[in-house]
């Protein structure tokens, strides 16, 4: 069993493989050829009888639109600002959870819970129970402080669903960080406690290199779910007030289910998908530049 | 005898499963008006007297509703046997050929009794491809009592910078009572009709005599920028999400002093359970800028049957039930005059009953001073009052609503949103291939 595959073996290994490739490769491949397709051709599905090819004219039209390019700055906007309050707030909730305390199994759980509400269930909370203007929650915590009302989804519609986003996906960050905290060595505090460190020292030198992988890992995982971040948006502001909150997803709803423009819509879907593999493929580079040095971090 | 009793079981089978077969669904997309809400209660009845008959019922708000059946139609999917449209829809989509046009309508349904005005604008080539269901124009909600406490008088036609002058007078936020409430929410078919029809009687246009669009216009500057002020000013907080539903809440819960909107909304003032401003709630012309074309919108809710049901002659039957003038004396006899469909039959208005309610010739008299093909002083290529009558619009109102939304809200200033509205209305129309 153990001697090097032959030739025949290696046939055999390969049938065996090719359906569940075969499956794979066309369910990639036949929706990113319809879409390149669909990209090529003017089609519009409310006037079907001027279907036909125009080239790269959807995607002249598209580069060409200033709200295409505020919309994939706001897009990265989005990304980054949601990526840095999880990450941040992940970790400290992680060392916060690590920690011995009564009640700590309840407070996990509480605290873990936001990852399993649904995004358009979450979006809908946060909207009308906790920012309504009139009777949402936080409204009435700032009136009740003499404090002036927010209305935040129509004054920083931004900033509201990063912090709807932030909600969501800060106990996974969580989770993953409090893993890693617990598989850190108690050695090595002790060492640190023993040499001297203080609480800063000991965060800055000891846990967050321990915490490095653990922390691309969430970086990579959470960016691919960001990107594609549209719920949220759709729920709360629908894209606005104007074209405030409107990211690259939103545009290519847009296109697709209110202008009902597949051609636009499907160029549109192209960039993002472009723009996802310049993502991945810086992430995919820092990813395996810490897999290939873990002594490093230890 | 085992045997027998087996064939005779599987006979039985056989025969509910035959007699299941027969039943035939019906599939309604309507919107959550209040008018469509009744019928959907009332069609008990319907199912009762023709129990081979099923309905299901699909209601949703406008936009979304709108999106839902333009998806289902234009990918033929089928999903529905009965749409709910209007006036933008039906011309448009009866020339693709994707309605079932309504031939040989039966004697006793009396098309004849049917407005021609809105027969006409459900019809291509005068084929009639929606059956109406109500029909309606626009006007001036105002409350009386606060009219005559204030000593202002309502002048036959009022102007939007004396309705401004009157929101200012009567604005009291302290007791929850908002000099004006009007649409705030985006939508082509929200706060689009009411700027639209703003915006016609300030001499604005959506397009020129070519089809570009003509957004960053003085007029319609100066109409998106008094719109503004009026609703940051004398509107209730949150006006940018407001849309036909909300703000009738509001004017019917007393919160607003004037509102212009849908006639059709009349009727639901008169509902006692649900209104606080029976007695004291008035009707005036929708008011205009600088020009009177325009400020008056024609619109109508109508039912059609997509080309793909396969039971069209089982949906007709249903429609011509749902519009018809026992359907309007059912409801009558039901909720009370005020609350019949309204804009569809002359013989509704020949009703004692009805002629007397304060609105009903006042919705009569919007209605036909609405002219679709004069939507504004200067000349314009389309037809429609607060919309034109091509696929494209409903991609640049969405997008005008949207801008126009953002400056209401204080997120861009009247010429960044109007700027917005006509760099994505140029490319829309660009792509279409207008020029």
């Amino acid at each position: 069993m153990a001697r090097p595959a032959g030739s025949r073996q290696r046939w055999t290994m390969l049938a065996l493989v090719a359906p569940a490739v075969g499956v794979l490769l066309i369910w990639m491949i036949v929706p990113l050829a319809m879409t390149i397709y669909f990209s090529l051709q003017r089609f519009n599905i409310l006037y079907p009888e001027r279907f036909g090819f125009v080239g790269f004219r959807n995607f002249q039209i598209l580069l060409n639109d200033p709200l295409f390019w505020s919309s994939m700055g706001r897009t990265l906007i989005l990304v980054g600002a949601s990526l840095a309050v999880t990450v941040i707030l992940g970790i400290v909730l992680a060392l916060v959870m690590e920690r011995e305390f009564p009640g700590r199994s309840i407070a996990r759980l509480m605290a873990l819970a936001p990852f399993f509400v649904m995004p358009v269930v979450a979006a809908l909370v946060w909207k009308n129970m906790l920012m309504h203007p009139v009777y949402g929650l936080l409204s009435w915590l700032t009136s009740s402080l003499g404090l002036p009302v927010v209305d935040w989804l129509q004054n920083w519609p931004m900033t509201s669903i990063v912090i709807i986003v932030a909600w969501q996906w800060t106990p996974f960050a969580m989770l993953v960080f409090l893993t890693s905290l617990q598989s850190m060595p108690e050695e090595q505090k002790e060492a640190a406690w023993l040499d001297g460190a203080n609480p800063l020292q000991m965060f800055f030198s000891i846990i967050l290199p321990h915490l490095s992988r653990a922390i691309t890992a969430v970086v990579m995982i959470e960016s691919i779910f960001f990107l594609s971040i549209f719920a949220e948006i759709f729920t709360t502001t629908g894209g606005g007030p104007g074209q405030a909150s409107t990211t690259l997803t939103y545009i290519i709803y847009a296109r697709a289910f209110l202008e009902w423009n597949v051609g636009s819509a499907s160029a549109g879907g192209l960039f993002a998908v472009v723009l996802a593999n310049i993502v991945a493929i810086l992430l995919i580079r820092m990813v395996a530049r810490n897999m290939q040095n873990p002594e490093k971090f230890g | 005898m085992k045997l027998h009793s087996l064939a005779a079981a599987l006979a039985v089978t056989l025969l509910s499963g035959t007699a299941f077969a027969q039943e035939t669904r019906l599939t309604i997309a309507t919107v959550n008006n209040p008018d469509m809400i009744v019928m959907q209660k009332l069609s008990t009845e319907y199912e009762k007297e023709n129990p081979g008959i099923k309905l299901d019922w699909v209601v949703l708000p406008e936009n979304e509703l709108r999106t839902k059946v333009t998806t289902d139609i234009a990918t033929k999917a089928g999903a529905y046997d009965i749409l709910t449209i209007g006036t933008y829809e039906v011309p448009i989509w009866g020339k693709l050929g994707w309605l079932t046009p309504f031939e040989e309508i039966p004697g006793d349904y009396d098309i004849e009794d049917v407005f021609p005005l809105v027969r006409t604008a459900l019809s291509v080539e005068d084929k009639l491809y929606a059956i109406p269901f109500y029909a309606e124009s626009s006007f001036l909600f105002y409350r009386k009592d606060l009219f005559e406490q204030a000593g202002i008088e309502m002048p036959e036609q009022p102007t939007w910078a004396q309705l401004e002058e009157w929101a200012a007078k009567l604005h009291d936020p302290a007791n929850n009572v908002y000099g004006t409430c009007q649409r705030g929410l985006p939508g082509w078919g929200e706060n689009m009709a009411i700027v639209g029809s703003l915006a016609n009687t300030f001499g604005a246009r959506y397009f020129d005599e070519e089809w570009r669009p003509e957004l960053t216009s003085p007029e319609w500057k100066e109409a998106v920028t008094f719109y503004v002020n009026l609703m940051q000013n004398y509107g209730p907080p949150g006006a940018a999400t407001n849309g036909h539903l909300e703000n009738r809440t509001l004017f019917a819960a007393g919160n607003c002093a004037t509102w212009v909107d849908a006639t059709s909304a009349a009727g639901y003032m008169f509902n006692p359970a649900e209104s606080k401003v029976v007695d004291t709630v008035a009707f005036a012309n929708a008011p205009i800028g600088t020009v009177p074309n325009g400020n008056h919108w024609l619109w109508s809710w109508a039912l059609a049957i997509p080309s793909t049901s396969p039971d069209a002659e089982e949906a007709k039957k249903f429609v011509y039930w749902a519009t018809s003038k026992d359907y309007i004396q059912m409801v009558a006899k039901e909720n009370g005059w005020a609350a019949v469909p309204p804009g569809t039959r002359k013989s509704t208005y020949d009703e004692a009953e009805y002629i007397k309610l304060p609105f009903a010739q006042k919705t009569l008299d919007a209605m036909n001073t609405a002219d679709p093909t004069k939507a504004t002083a200067k000349p314009v290529p389309y037809v429609g009052i607060t919309f034109a009558t091509i696929p494209e619009f409903q991609a640049v109102g969405t997008e005008i609503g949207k801008a126009v939304a953002g400056a209401l809200a204080g997120q861009t200033s009247v010429d960044e949103a109007l700027e917005t509205a006509q760099s994505a209305s140029d490319r829309i129309m660009q792509e279409a291939g207008y020029y």
